[in-house]
């Protein structure tokens, strides 16, 4: 290697050794940082400076885009303004009618579930955001929002929009933060079946208008058009927002899991603002907050054991609940890892 | 572009300018086939100053490129700095082709950077398996010609 020389007849080893050399070095400080930044939580702050640095550049390069929404908007006429507004108020005047009976309600469940006095809601403080870039394709389903630590932002926050579940922060930097978008497939969120109580999984599929539940049982009660809340496990979410409708259920004789899509509710492809919430952690609906440690160093001897997912048999009519038991702990062994994943799916 | 008589204004230029393509938010079909300007960029540089950025451009290219889109710190870094490496190591033979053969050669590398980001976005568990994220290789060496026309007016070395 030493006698490799450019054509100006200069070797090219002149500060720093040659080019393998300094391949080498430059690997082993690249895998040195992957481990770092996959084990340790050391370089949580590098990210935050480069998310910083970064930031000005995506701001100036989504900038054209946001300069053509806002000419649009100026000039959208006053017809579509008018119809607008008497949309708006049609639905202020419905939301503040179903609102009506709220209170009342709240009042009677928690006189109901023995609390002395009337809760207050769960979500405390709400922040509306911009979304300054999108990453939407089938890799990464990621949005970069003009919120940051700076407003008190912090990881893993709940982001809805008006309709539903839109994702969580992930990375923070100083003036903006990532957020994970729940159709990405890293992405896992603990749902249930609003009409049955029945808990599972919605796994992003990278198509951002479907989301996946891989770990129903074939026998399990899900119809198309049942409604997806978040169940509240998973420290991030509080129980009964809305996520998704069920769109398609497929189940296979052969096939111990039911092939189960759902349609999220939240316009992930058409949004341009969402809202971060707050919420209120001596509530008992708040979500349970967990502190990273116990997820990136896992103790081993407590984690279940892997069990080999046997082949059901094809469930004949009679023998339905044993194979719906054996089906569900199937699904619970390989939903357990999930959270302990350190990034991706963050459903703490 | 402007001529500069340093490589390296000339890098720090073009390396903006290819960051800028990258971040540009794009309609979802032409997202996909998105060429790797930065890796384009990098490439480049490595055959045409190997001395002047090489590696350590590679490099620090791809930290950036991490901080913005990388699931792992380091992995575009990684990749980066094996891409400049093979242009570094070959850049008198790559030189000295004609520009279609450099296309072919390019595609080779871009598979090469590809497939180490596959590997490591698998190894840190984030795989992304749809045959789709092979699409901007392709591509890649296809704007190869035109974006080597355009980052050489960028900086003319003297002779």
């Amino acid at each position: 290697m030493a006698g490799f020389a450019t054509g100006s007849g200069r070797p090219l080893q002149g500060r720093g050794g040659s080019p393998g050399f300094r391949f080498a070095l430059y690997a082993i400080l690249s895998v040195a940082i992957m481990i770092l930044d996959q084990r340790f939580d050391w370089l949580q702050r590098a990210h935050y400076l480069l998310q910083g640095a970064t930031y000005p550049v995506e701001l100036a390069v989504s900038s054209p885009v946001a300069a053509w929404r806002w000419v649009q908007q100026s000039f959208a006429n006053r017809d579509a303004l008018e119809t607008e507004n008497q949309r708006l108020r049609t639905r202020l005047r419905d939301l503040e009618l179903r609102s009506m009976r709220y209170d009342a309600l709240a009042r009677e469940n928690a006189a109901l579930i023995g609390l002395r006095k009337a809760l207050p809601p769960v979500a405390q403080r709400w922040l509306p955001a911009d979304i300054v870039d999108i990453q939407l394709d089938s890799l990464r389903q990621r949005v970069l929002i003009d919120r940051g630590s700076v407003n008190g932002v912090t990881g893993n926050q709940a982001v809805l929009d008006d309709q539903g579940v839109v994702g969580q922060t992930m990375y923070v930097g100083p003036w903006s933060a990532e957020v994970i978008l729940i159709t990405d497939p890293a992405h896992a969120l603990p749902v249930e079946i609003q009409r049955t109580g029945l808990r599972t999984i919605a796994v992003g599929t990278g198509d951002s208008n479907s989301l996946a539940l891989p770990y129903l049982p074939a026998n399990a009660d899900v119809r198309v058009g049942d409604v997806l809340v978040t169940s509240g496990l998973g420290g991030v979410f509080p129980p009964g927002y809305p996520v998704a409708r069920v769109t398609q259920v497929h189940r296979d004789a052969v096939q111990p899991l039911a092939h189960v899509r759902a349609a999220p509710f939240a316009r992930l492809q058409t949004d341009s603002n969402v809202m971060l919430i707050w919420f209120r952690h001596d509530n008992p609906a708040a979500p349970l907050k967990i502190s990273h440690g116990e997820l990136t160093s896992g103790d081993r001897t407590i984690q279940p054991l892997p069990v080999p997912v046997k082949p059901a048999p094809p469930p004949p009519a009679a023998a339905k609940s044993p194979t719906a038991a054996e089906a569900n702990a199937a699904a619970a062994q390989r939903a357990a890892p999930a959270p302990a994943r350190k990034r991706g799916p963050p459903p703490r | 572009m402007s001529t500069s008589s340093s490589p390296r204004i000339a890098m720090l230029k073009t390396v903006a300018g290819a960051l800028i393509l990258t971040l540009l938010p794009l309609p979802s079909w032409l997202e996909v086939i998105r060429p790797g300007f930065l890796a384009l960029t990098v490439l480049y540089w490595s055959i045409v100053a190997p001395r002047a950025g090489g590696i350590a451009l590679g490099w620090f290219c791809g930290l950036l490129l991490d901080a913005i889109e990388g699931p792992v710190l380091g992995e575009h870094a990684l990749a980066l700095a094996l891409l400049a490496y093979l242009g570094v190591r070959e850049h008198q033979r790559i030189r000295s082709k004609p520009v279609f053969q450099q296309s072919l050669i390019v595609f080779a590398a871009l598979v090469i950077y590809e497939f180490v980001l596959f590997a490591i976005d698998g190894w840190s568990g984030h795989p992304l398996t749809t045959p789709l994220r092979w699409v901007p290789t392709l591509t890649g060496a296809l704007v190869w010609p035109a974006a080597a026309a355009i980052l050489a007016r960028s900086y003319r070395p003297r002779t």
